[in-house]
């Protein structure tokens, strides 16, 4: 299959064209372009209400699209079955959001451990992997207590342990540091992209806070449900 | 910052020569811009004219570079009263940008992209300075905070006018 291509003639991990996604009336998005490679750390940034997060939902598939293509890795996503798309989703995507997205009655090692519990990896060794995890992360100390029981911080770097942990290739982050002070935020965002780089793992960062997208290669920003590169803009003028 | 006081102030713990002065200034507060020698020794006769320093030895050879420094008690005072007054806030880029942008609009030129382009590379810096942040010792990470916070201050004017363009462009008349 040929693809959208990168400048460099090499497929882009993950390219969207055109976009459209409506609530009703309400074009969310309107046109939305969006391409990014392998190990690349993407912000998109833009008003409250311009489609960011529509935008992520959409590349992530979690959300239908009502026009446009998203493909991912040679595969159109909205052309796959909804068992191929959730076994893609789980084994190359990972996911950080602001708030309550661990489960709460298991502890933060059985949290992290979970993906790899669900692609059928024993207790044991998806423990370990996830204690490894948490480690890097700074929070292993609290692997045995209850995602109720740990602070703010320490929740979100447990989650970010727990989309880091099954390797995936893509890291989709949606207000990350959303709920943390800054000096917190920073810290979770060091450890996100650190770890990213580390792994080769690219990552759609969607954020409001300039001194979080400054963790970025390269930013985006949507407003009106389109995306305009102004990276892109910039180096086109030098 | 007062290159003067700030080599006083390193003259408090004991007398320098003025190339050791240098090396200590670069070390600790040089990392963009290292002194020349001459602005050392241009700025340690001011410091001497004014008596806040005294030459303390002079080392055989002679020449500016041979000579030591030792603080007065006026350049103690004067220190103190450096470190105890406040700066004065320097709003200098919104007052060019400010222009830019009225002069864009008097001219039916896109003020918006202009902002747009200043944004980014604003983000562009502030990303170079996160990178050199994240790989450098803590006196480059407390450096490196202190120009973003300012950055990131400019870039919030920035998306608060984009999104005032309309009553702007009414009230300059354009
Ligand atoms: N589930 C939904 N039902 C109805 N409308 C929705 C829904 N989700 C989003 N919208 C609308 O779509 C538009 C884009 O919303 P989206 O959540 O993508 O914005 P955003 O850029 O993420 O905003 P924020 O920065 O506030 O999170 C908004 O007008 C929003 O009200
Ligand atoms: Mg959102």
């Amino acid at each position: 299959m040929s693809g959208a291509n990168t400048a460099e003639g090499t497929e882009a991990l993950l390219t969207a064209t055109r976009l459209r996604k409506y609530f009703g009336s309400t074009a969310a998005l309107n046109g939305a372009d969006f391409t990014i490679d392998s190990g690349e750390v993407v912000a998109v940034m833009g008003p409250s209400g311009s489609g960011k997060s529509t935008l992520l939902h959409c590349l992530a598939g979690i959300l239908d699209l009502d026009g446009g293509t998203v493909r991912y890795d040679g595969h159109e996503l909205s052309a796959l079955p909804d068992t191929e798309r959730s076994r893609l989703r789980r084994s190359d995507f990972g996911f950080v959001f602001q708030f309550g997205q661990l489960v709460p009655e298991l502890t933060c090692v059985e949290n992290v451990a979970l993906s790899l519990r669900l692609a059928g990896v024993a207790r044991r060794r998806a423990e370990s992997s996830a204690t490894e995890w948490m480690a890097r992360l700074e929070v292993d100390d609290v692997r045995d207590k209850r995602p109720g029981q740990v602070s703010g911080g320490q929740r979100q770097r447990v989650a970010i342990a727990r989309a880091l942990v099954a390797g995936p290739r893509l890291i989709f982050a949606d207000e990350p540091t959303g709920a943390l002070d800054s000096l917190n935020g920073e810290r979770a965002m060091e450890l996100l992209t650190g770890a990213a780089r580390d792994t080769g793992a690219a990552v759609v960062l969607v954020t409001h806070d300039v001194r979080v997208a400054a963790y970025s290669d390269r930013e985006v920003v949507v407003r009106d449900g389109q995306v305009l590169d102004t990276t892109a803009r910039i180096a086109g003028t030098t | 910052m007062s290159i003067g006081t700030t080599l006083l102030g390193l003259l408090e713990s004991g007398p320098r020569h003025g190339y050791d002065l240098k090396r200590l200034f670069d070390e600790r507060f040089g990392h963009d811009r290292p002194l020349h020698y001459g602005q050392v020794y241009s700025t340690m006769s001011r410091l001497l004219r004014n008596g806040l320093v005294e030459v303390d030895g002079v080392e055989s050879g002679s020449g500016p570079e041979r000579k030591r420094y030792a603080i007065t008690d006026a350049g103690v005072t004067d220190v103190s009263r450096w470190l105890s007054t406040a700066e004065k806030p320097e709003p200098y880029l919104q007052s060019t940008l400010y222009a830019k942008v009225v002069l864009a609009l008097l001219t039916g030129r896109d003020a918006a992209g202009l902002l747009d382009v200043q944004r980014a590379e604003h983000l562009r810096l502030m990303r170079e300075l996160t990178r050199r942040k994240t790989s450098g010792d803590l006196a480059d990470q407390l450096v490196c905070d202190h120009a973003l916070f300012h950055l990131e201050a400019d870039i919030r004017w920035l998306e608060l006018t984009a999104s005032r363009l309309g009553r702007l462009a009414r009230e300059v008349g354009a």
